[in-house]
């Protein structure tokens, strides 16, 4: 056999990997969409509770019973900056939890890992279908959470939302998701599942609080250290992200700044992410 | 990611060589596998048979790509297992030891989409589970969840669903652990049937009597190490104990050793405390002159017991432990 021959049956066999590796990952995804699809109701009703509360909290209530909420003469109304920080918050308690907590009842409870990772595609391929997947229903979630925290107001606290820049938008969304959901990869890679209620309260709890959800980043200036600190959460950028895209009158981090944090927080936890998984899942 | 000519000439489905397996843990090293050397041929029903903890399951890991080995190579299919572990995986169907069925769709649609992860179309898909449902008599549990189908039918179910790409070799660990005697027997006809239809089948089991009725050749290991590898029939001959009487006295049974080693047909025997073993080529007649033997050194029997030659006598004669399933 020449070598050209070889080199060329070596081709063919990597093509035929690739091609075979694509049609595993699209069955994977299928799979997941159908028990999406069926569990549809459940994982609305996850995702719009909270955000709802909150909104009817200090969006409908507290404006009611006259409290201040609804923001000085010339500045934004509460529920204006609240509406991209429920959008935030959902993405990144969505995101999260729909890679985490399924991937941690699959590595002890059901061992169903032990069957995905059967499946003839590098170890890698698994993580990331469970990170496209949870991207999928996160944006679902995001969606729905969008029209409810925009309309749950009272009187006289409409907030002020526009979308100016339909692309941009869409890519942060996209963008967004994908960053929560390659956390909640890296998360479930480094806790155990008898953690999980320290991951809450450590980790979880924290990165919501402060993530710019209820506030815009450039309020913090009253503090500066948890304003620097803030630069660590990437809560906060998609939070600010949101801002600029729905909110802009608010105060929020430029534009170019919050894509390379997403883009890059996503790159390096959704990297160190898959190398974990692999790690954990091979013994 | 080529095959290996020599397993084709050799025709062997599962080779190993010096593979090994070790653990770091707080107390220390772990051998799990040490040093482990089997080939499997392609046709064959092969059993890997061992006390719990030997070292089977990390064995079967190693050989479905799932635990990386720390020397040593696996090769499976024709294919290396740590080079090539997609030419591997794409070969083999595994039915684990803990259930793994999808529990949030049907046994049906777990069927076809796994038989679509290995490439099948959709319609290949759905034609092979339908056969497979068939022949697993399934059919009537097809539409439920795994949750509401007994253990039997659950593995079954498992043996249906990797054998949807048509491996080349099957792997099974543990299939009858936690299934009722009736749900065993059950899987064990359809196995036979199976490996008649030319399957090849590597099991690991602690049930000798599993190992026993359906394997053509057993690996004995212990400790992570081969102890012995043959046809059952060829085990237990060459073991060279056909039989193996155990008898507990009411004192220390050393003072009767030296006299139980003298008498006709006895290959070996030894003391513990009050227990003597003794393992023998013929075992007729020799149970009263051992309670003879105890007698003259002034010991009464207690206990005594006679088992025919199986693979329990020669676990008994390789290691000098019983074996507990």
């Amino acid at each position: 056999m020449s070598t050209s021959t070889l080199i060329s049956t070596e081709q063919a066999a990597r093509r035929g990997n690739v091609s075979i590796g694509l049609g595993t990952l699209r069955a994977l995804l299928a799979r997941d969409l159908k028990v999406t699809r069926r569990n549809l109701g459940s994982l609305l009703l996850r995702a719009v509770m909270q955000p709802l509360a909150f909104t009817f909290g200090f969006a409908y209530v507290l404006p009611a019973i006259g409290d201040s909420f609804g923001g000085g003469h010339g500045q934004p109304g509460f529920s204006t900056v609240l509406v991209p920080g429920l959008v935030a918050i959902t993405i990144a308690v969505q995101g999260i939890t729909s890679v985490l907590m399924p991937m941690l009842i699959e590595m002890t409870y059901t061992k169903q890992i032990e069957d995905r990772a059967l499946a003839p595609v590098p170890l890698w391929v698994i993580g990331l279908q469970k990170v496209i997947s949870a991207a999928v229903q996160t944006l679902l979630a995001a969606a729905v959470v969008f029209p409810v925290v925009l309309l749950v107001h009272g009187a006289g606290a409409r907030p002020e939302v526009h979308v100016h820049d339909w692309p941009l938008f869409l890519a942060v969304l996209v963008l967004s998701c994908l960053l929560a959901a390659s956390f909640g990869l890296l998360l479930g890679t480094l806790f155990e599942i008898t953690k999980v209620q320290n991951l809450v309260a450590v980790v979880i709890t924290p990165m919501t609080v402060l993530g710019c959800v209820y506030f815009p980043w450039a309020s913090l200036d009253a503090l500066p250290w948890l304003q620097y600190a803030t630069l660590l959460n990437p809560v906060m950028y998609v939070s600010e992200a949101l801002r600029a895209c729905l909110t802009p009158g608010v105060p929020h981090l430029p534009v170019w700044a919050c894509l390379l944090a997403l883009t890059g927080g996503t790159v390096l936890a959704g990297g160190f992410g898959l190398r974990q998984f692999g790690r954990r899942v091979t013994g | 990611m080529t095959r290996d000519s020599e397993d084709a000439a050799a025709d062997a489905a599962i080779r190993t060589e010096a593979l090994r397996k070790t653990y770091a843990t707080p107390r220390g090293e772990v051998r799990a596998v040490d040093g482990l050397d089997l080939t499997v041929r392609r046709g064959e029903f092969f059993g890997l048979l061992g006390p719990n903890g030997a070292g089977k399951s990390t064995t079967m890991g190693m050989l479905t790509t799932r635990v990386r080995p720390t020397g040593g190579t696996a090769r499976v299919a024709g294919f290396d297992a740590c080079r090539s572990p997609l030419g591997v995986k794409r070969r083999i169907g595994v039915v684990t030891q803990a259930n793994t069925m999808d529990r949030a769709v049907t046994i049906r649609e777990g069927m076809e989409y796994r038989g679509r992860y290995f490439g099948l179309t959709a319609r290949e898909s759905r034609r092979r589970a339908a056969e497979l449902l068939d022949q697993f008599r399934l059919g009537e549990v097809a539409d439920a969840m795994d949750d509401h189908v007994s253990g039997g039918q659950s593995k079954r179910a498992m043996v249906a669903r990797a054998l949807i790409h048509r491996p080349e070799v099957l792997f099974l660990d543990e299939p009858t652990a936690a299934i009722d005697p009736q749900a065993r027997n059950g899987l064990w006809e359809l196995l036979r049937e199976l490996n008649a239809g030319g399957q090849t089948i590597l099991l690991t089991t602690h049930y000798l009597q599993e190992a026993q009725e359906l394997c053509d050749r057993v690996a004995i290991i212990d400790h992570g190490t081969l102890l012995t590898c043959d046809t059952v029939a060829g085990i237990t001959a060459a073991g060279g104990a056909d039989t193996v009487l155990t008898l507990v006295f009411d004192g220390p049974a050393e003072p009767a050793v030296e006299r139980a080693r003298k008498l006709d047909g006895v290959r070996r025997a030894e003391a513990r405390g009050a227990e003597l073993r003794v393992y023998a080529s013929d075992g007729e007649g020799l149970l009263g002159e051992l309670i003879t033997a105890g007698a003259d050194h002034g010991l009464s029997v207690r206990n005594a017991s006679t088992l025919p030659p199986s693979l329990e006598t020669a676990f008994l004669n390789l290691t000098g432990r019983e074996y507990r399933e």
